[in-house]
């Protein structure tokens, strides 16, 4: 890990830069490749930079909730795997793994960009069962952005398993792929940090480690699905924040032209 | 979609104004054990927060040479929902548990107390929409009451929008029909929003309006906090 004085870091940016030398409302490079895991039903690798994610949708059948018994279910989880950095330690789930999963998910699911009654095989009995897992191979900040877009282009690709009925029961042909996954909407993340009075899309692992304060804003083709705030030192002014959302649609329509 | 109506003469189902939060209720000094306690009620929603702190660290690899470290703790009580809550951290309380952290931490003067910990739990006794911004009001007023250096207090409340119309502080009925839910805690000397959640699709001018909302809820609590604060330290003189 690199490590840097916040006031330096806060002179920097006074200057109208940036340690890797990007303008404050400009990402880092982003690359996507599809399909990177055959044996997943969809998949993607996306690149920010040095940050590397690889998303795998996995679906299987199951049982549906009680309070929705037509409805299919999304589940997203997050891994923060060793290797990615010397920060991440193994073991159970920690806070900001939770955190990074619920996050992507709620942007899908507020948004309603996957028809969950369309994952209904027989309502009240069996559903289909969405697995969106987020793997962090390597970390350079921004793993939220990275995620989401992750999620979103592997959703993308995704096609059901074939499905066989087997008596009264249902069987799940993973060799065989059916109709692909039909999403409404393409949502995603955009995230902010503060630093200092001064705010900058697609914080790098150094502008994290003295970020204040941090603003994910979900957007869609048209409007805004999830926020969330975290980050230790600080907050927005209303000001900033409102500042903030309205940058946040104009840099998530450019980001799903990625897709 | 319910036939539930839920706007009636400029009125909300439970009689508030839109822009109304629920009765609030707040206490200092509720538990005798925790260095420092307080309650916070809007309408059927009930949170007590607990101080222990500063204290020495467990486990002790957790310490902080520069500060102390802060942790706060969200859970739900078993018998505080409808149907029984099952007992124990969920990833929904991790969160928010981490949330309140983040939305608490910029007020405390944590640098004054390294290699502690200053350990807040909150124990949400009933539900009804707005937890996470009970919780932190408890806590806020907690962490005062415990006598831990403050640059102010945060002051939390949530607004949405419900069959269509955007509203101040959702419960009770609406909740079901909810369309969005934006909860803030806000900073009042600095101007600072240090929580922001939201969920639901909203354009930027509902965005605007929900959220300005929020905080001005947010700042009807902070007075209410101080009077809970004020009135403690009242009494004693009289005792």
């Amino acid at each position: 890990m690199f490590h840097i004085d916040k006031d330096t870091m806060v002179e920097i940016l006074n200057k109208g830069k940036r340690v890797d030398k990007r303008g404050f409302y400009e990402y880092r490079k982003i690359e996507i490749k599809k399909n990177v895991i055959p044996k997943a039903e969809g998949s993607a690798e996306v690149k920010i930079g040095n940050t590397n994610i690889i998303v795998g949708v996995k679906m299987d059948i199951g049982e549906p909730f009680s309070d929705t018994p037509d409805e299919g279910v999304l589940m997203t989880n997050a891994e923060f795997v060793p290797l990615a950095s010397s920060d991440f330690e193994p073991g159970p789930p920690n806070p900001e793994s939770v955190e990074l999963a619920r996050v992507v998910d709620r942007a899908i699911r507020e948004s309603e960009a996957i028809d969950t009654k369309s994952l209904c095989i027989e309502a009240g009995k069996k559903v289909w069962l969405v697995f969106v897992d987020i793997y962090v191979m390597n970390y350079d900040g921004n793993l939220i952005d990275a995620a989401s877009i992750g999620a979103i282009e592997a959703l993308l690709n995704a096609r059901f398993p074939k499905l066989e009925k087997d008596g009264d029961d249902y069987k799940v042909v993973y060799d065989e792929k059916a109709e692909p996954l039909k999403l409404n909407k393409k949502p995603l993340c955009v995230t902010f940090g503060k630093i200092g009075n001064h705010i900058v899309v697609d914080t790098n692992a150094l502008e994290e480690t003295v970020m204040d304060a941090r603003l994910t804003v979900g957007t869609m083709e048209g409007g805004f699905c999830s926020m969330q705030k975290g980050g230790n030192n600080g907050g927005f002014t209303p000001d900033e924040i409102k500042e903030i959302v309205k940058k946040a649609q104009e840099l998530g329509d450019e980001l799903r032209k990625l897709l | 979609m319910t036939d539930i109506e839920f706007f009636k003469d400029g009125k909300r189902i439970d009689g508030r104004t839109y822009d109304q939060l629920r009765p609030m209720e707040a206490k200092a000094g509720v538990l005798k054990n925790a260095d420092g306690s307080g309650y916070f009620r809007f309408g059927n929603t009930i949170a007590i927060a607990g101080v222990y702190g500063p204290r020495e660290v467990h486990p002790k690899h957790l310490e902080n040479p520069k500060e102390a470290i802060l942790r706060c703790t969200y859970s739900m009580a078993s018998f505080s929902t409808t149907e029984r809550k099952r007992p124990g951290p969920d990833r929904r309380s991790i969160e928010i548990s981490k949330v309140t952290t983040e939305a608490i931490k910029p007020v405390l003067f944590l640098e004054e107390f390294p290699r502690t910990s200053i350990d807040v739990y909150i124990e949400i006794i009933q539900a009804d929409a707005s937890t996470r911004c009970a919780g932190i009001n408890a806590a806020s007023i907690a962490l005062a009451d415990a006598g831990i250096p403050m640059r102010d207090l945060v002051a939390s409340a949530s607004a949405g929008k419900v069959a269509g119309e955007i509203v101040l502080d959702i419960a009770g009925k609406e909740d079901t029909e909810g369309e969005v839910d934006l909860p803030v805690a806000y900073y009042p000397k600095k101007n600072l929003v240090t929580l922001l959640q939201m969920d639901g699709k909203v354009s930027f001018e509902e965005f605007e309006k929900i959220f300005d909302l929020a905080v001005n809820g947010a700042k009807k609590v902070y007075e209410v906090q101080k009077k809970a604060l004020k009135d403690k330290y009242k009494e004693e003189v009289v005792e």
